[in-house]
């Protein structure tokens, strides 16, 4: 099951919240202001460094480049729209928003 | 998917509930979703989610706001066979609340248990 979260976690419980309900190797997808989650160093690194050690993370190369997020967390990794894609053809989709 | 007696396709569909009940339209259309769907015979959960668990408690009185209550719908899902009510302990936990103080009966579940059911679904449709 491919887990989609598009809100900032500043904002929203959606990353704390669906952290709860992930299984191992689900892949988890930001996207949106959902890509502030994995900017490096900020509050949440420790959560998102948790998470890369059971499941893939990815990032829309485009929503993080849009808001001049220089540094990702280190094995986040950045895709664009057909990586997107690849990714729902392969998975059942869960929306947090 | 499985299939119904009569060949048709039967798709496990949970809607998620994670939105306080009067603050925002969400969880109202959400219950309108479920409602509708349940005409069409799918196999049809629902999961009560941070503040969706809410939308769930007993002596909620609307008349001051004006607006229709719904909490009331929920006592009436299961004559819509919609019998799969499930809560996330957490949640529960976190607001100070027990089963007793909910509508309905539910099943309290474990994060990870929801997260098990989740992935079983064809559908899983967040309000």
């Amino acid at each position: 099951m491919l887990h989609t979260i598009n809100q900032s976690p500043f904002r929203c419980n959606s990353l704390k919240t669906s952290i709860r309900f992930i299984l191992p190797d689900d892949p988890v997808l930001f996207l949106e202001d959902g890509v502030y989650s994995v900017q490096d160093n900020n509050t949440f690194k420790q959560t998102i460094e948790t998470l890369l050690k059971t499941n893939p993370v990815y990032a829309i190369s485009h929503d993080i480049n849009a808001r001049g997020i220089k540094n990702t967390i280190k094995d986040v990794q950045l895709i664009d729209y057909e990586g997107f894609v690849d990714l729902v053809e392969k998975h059942q989709v869960n929306t947090w928003f | 998917m499985t299939e119904d007696e009569d060949g048709e396709i039967v798709k496990k569909i949970m809607h998620v509930m994670r939105r306080a009940p009067h603050g925002t339209i969400y969880t109202y259309e959400g219950l309108e979703m479920v409602l509708i769907m349940s005409a069409y015979d799918q196999d049809i959960s629902i999961s009560f989610i941070d503040d969706g668990v809410y939308a769930l408690l007993k002596d909620q009185d609307t008349a001051g706001l004006e607006i229709k209550g719904f909490a009331k719908t929920f006592k009436a899902l299961d004559g819509y066979d919609v019998e799969k009510l499930y809560v996330d302990k957490v949640s529960l936990e976190e607001r100070g609340l027990k089963p007793e103080d909910l509508i309905v009966d539910v099943e309290v579940l474990d994060s990870a248990a929801i997260g098990k059911l989740m992935k079983e679904q064809d559908v899983v449709i967040h309000q």
